[in-house]
């Protein structure tokens, strides 16, 4: 006879998480299915919680150890709160060449933020990413989605000051 | 490395005329040229195209033009003229050129930067628009693909990859004919192709490139594949941060599949392929062909001790081939002209060509396909148009973080899988980085050597510990800190990551120790014993050790 598990609620009654169910549904629910369901986790919320990590886990009947395994593993989830702007600097080989830590030092010394921080006032998350793929516009960042190239670090801090 | 990119798709696609095309203005939209406003350039080309009357103009999008370092680019093709640095505010210039040129006139002499290159993998890139099946399948696309499924067996299919010499374009030049002749006759079943576009090396945009600018290519390379090993599915395996990657993959399997050129019973046949894109989320390990099963399957992406082989046990367990997403680019194109036409390329162990990201402090920065055996000096300063500022050429990397540097006495020296591996670097995925004597060699070690500890996925200890002990090494020779003996000392260590480490990774992360240790010795020395960072890059701590 086969075994019926109850539906798993999702954490509260927000409309986006009918998003996440219905990809996972599209899934066939399968344990494979834990990377694609953090990617629209994070997709549709921004970051990924406990609640959604428990969420998923119990969608895909995979161990809440291990959804939290895959998630830390991929450097591209975030398991913490994001601030509302979000800044990428490059550090691959040919934005490093072209003073890529230089742009780092300069955002920590005027917005007090590192790798991986958020500002005190939640207005910026910063973050550094290895190779967009845009070497010809090094020195690159991504602010909010959008890729600059040939980064001028005082006017890019004064930008980012003034969010 | 988290990275928000929002996927970019716009809607506008430019203008077709109906009757006989006199002259055509080809805008990039690759991601480079992109963030450069190229989208306004096209729109605006089109704006004024239009109100100028000119019927006969065709405004298109197409993918990347090769020449990054001038973007946003503008092509007229008719005649040659490559329009860089477009500033969408004037697009007079243009607006006149495209006025100008008349029927059957001779192109203007190509610049050098295209003239030396030979183009396969990347012959539609800046010819077609990426997002069209029509414009693809106009420039022969799925051509080989129906000629493969109707009339020929997939071992003939086989013989003719094997005869052309292809080997994987993803780095280790594994021959191609060899891997898909292992997984035809594996047992097991059902059979998967896996196209490996998860292009991890910092520095290599080679698939990023073709992807974004011929993505059906790659399809179809993969569907005569899977006719040619008996399976009928198959996954792109793609970067997460290259969302207008993605979209355009996604865009072109389901165009394809609407056309029957995919999917069940393809061209009315018996062949059924179904493709899907599965997303990897920023490690770089997972370009290691286990991890990315591992990832595929759901997983955490660490990689598996071979044998077995994923030719034999791959994706759950089944034979799975699995390629790089230029080795497929260069399959339709064999199956089109014969194996025989492509052996005849390139050197006598490396066949075809290349395609390079060329990047770092050279002027052409940007994407260049040559064939195999093509000198180092021919990219970098005949293509590749020199160092930035007039300054000196140091070195050029090659092979990613696991690579070598090579100095300028082997800069005449013809590029191939074996001439790289003999002067210690690797031809890697093709990302080429240009640097001058402001780079500091043990710098830039300590660079790839952070890389690889961050990106090391901590199962086996030789990679894990000793990445971290090594780039330990390394910050303190940098920084001033080292003594006489430090150099043997990490010399022994990185001896020991490369033979024990249970993938490529680790096997590879010390390589860039070991390559510039071997031609620039004499910088690590300075500073050690004199306490100087010859090209004034390290900042020194406290006083000379040896004094």
């Amino acid at each position: 006879m086969p075994v019926t598990t109850p539906k798993p609620a999702a954490p509260d009654g927000d409309e986006r998480w009918q998003v996440v169910e219905r990809r996972m549904r599209q899934l066939g629910n399968r344990p494979e299915a834990v990377i694609e369901s953090l990617h629209v986790v994070q997709e549709t919320f921004g970051e990924i919680d406990a609640d959604a990590l428990r969420y998923v886990s119990d969608s895909l009947a995979v161990p809440p150890s291990t959804v939290f395994g895959v998630a830390t593993f991929y450097h591209y989830f975030k398991l913490r709160p994001q601030g509302e702007h979000t800044c990428v600097v490059c550090t691959g080989t040919a934005c490093y060449i072209d003073g890529a830590l230089d742009i780092l030092a300069a955002i920590k010394e005027r917005l007090d933020v590192a790798p991986k921080g958020t500002t005190a006032d939640g207005k910026l998350s910063l973050h550094v990413g290895r190779c967009f793929g845009s070497c010809s516009l090094a020195p690159a960042v991504i602010v909010d989605g959008d890729v600059e190239g040939h980064v001028e670090t005082a006017e890019l801090v004064r930008r980012l000051e003034a969010l | 490395m988290p990275i928000q990119l929002q996927p970019v798709r716009h809607r506008y696609e430019g203008i077709a005329p109906a009757g006989p095309v006199r002259a055509s203005a080809y805008v990039c939209e690759a991601v480079s040229c992109l963030s450069t406003a190229s989208h306004e350039i096209l729109t605006g080309l089109g704006a004024e195209v239009a109100a100028s009357a000119m019927t006969d103009v065709a405004v298109k999008r197409v993918g990347c033009l090769g020449l990054c370092a001038a973007g946003p680019l503008v092509k007229i093709p008719e005649t040659g003229q490559l329009f860089g640095n477009v500033n969408p505010a004037d697009l007079q210039p243009i607006v006149a050129a495209l006025q100008a040129v008349t029927p059957g006139q001779a192109g203007i002499t190509e610049p050098v930067f295209f003239g030396r290159q030979l183009r396969i993998a990347t012959e539609n890139s800046g010819r077609i628009d990426p997002e069209s099946l029509d414009d693809y399948v106009a420039a022969d696309g799925y051509a080989a693909l129906r000629r493969v499924i109707t009339s020929m067996t997939p071992g003939a299919v086989r013989d003719e990859v094997t005869k052309s010499g292809l080997r994987g374009r993803g780095g280790a030049g594994y021959p191609a004919g060899l891997k898909w002749n292992t997984v035809a006759k594996a047992s097991g079943a059902p059979k998967y192709v896996i196209c490996n576009a998860d292009e991890g090396d910092p520095g290599a945009f080679m698939d990023r490139s073709i992807l974004e600018s011929d993505p059906h290519r790659v399809l179809e390379g993969m569907a005569i594949a899977a006719h040619a090993i008996g399976a009928r599915f198959g996954y792109v395996y793609c970067r997460g941060e290259y969302p207008l990657v993605v979209a355009r993959i996604r865009k072109a399997i389901r165009d394809a599949e609407r056309a029957g050129y995919l999917g069940t019973s393809v061209m009315d046949t018996e062949f059924s392929f179904e493709v899907d894109v599965r997303l990897g989320a920023g490690a770089y390990v997972c370009g290691e062909e286990t991890a990315l099963i591992a990832s595929i399957e759901g997983g955490r992406g660490t990689p598996k001790s071979r044998p077995p082989y994923p030719a034999v046990a791959g994706l759950w367990g089944r034979p799975t081939l699995i390629n790089n997403v230029e080795t497929f680019a260069n399959v339709a194109p064999i199956l089109r002209n014969g194996g025989d036409w492509f052996a005849s390329i390139g050197t006598a162990t490396s066949r075809g060509t290349k395609v390079f990201a060329l990047a770092g402090r050279v002027v052409n920065t940007g994407i260049v396909e040559v064939p195999m055996g093509t000198t180092l000096r021919e990219i970098v300063f005949d293509i590749g148009g020199g160092i930035v500022d007039g300054r000196a050429f140091k070195a050029v990397q090659t092979g990613g973080p696991a690579g070598g540097c090579i100095p300028a006495q082997f800069l005449d020296m013809p590029v191939d899988y074996e001439s790289l591996l003999e002067i210690g670097s690797f031809m890697g995925s093709g990302g080429m980085i240009v640097m001058d004597e402001t780079s500091c060699m043990v710098d830039v070690t300590r660079f790839f050597m952070d890389f690889m500890r961050e990106e090391s996925c901590g199962k086996c200890v030789p990679c894990r510990v000793g990445t971290t002990q090594l780039w330990m090494m390394l910050d303190a020779i940098a920084g001033g800190r080292a003594v006489h003996g430090d150099i043997d000392r990490m010399e022994r260590l990185a001896e020991m990551v490369r033979k024990t480490s249970l993938c490529g990774l680790g096997q590879g992360a010390p390589n860039p120790i070991f390559s510039t240790l071997r031609y620039f010795r004499d910088e690590y020395l300075a500073h050690i014993e004199d306490h100087v960072c010859p090209a004034g890059v390290c900042a020194m701590e406290g006083a000379p050790v040896s004094a």
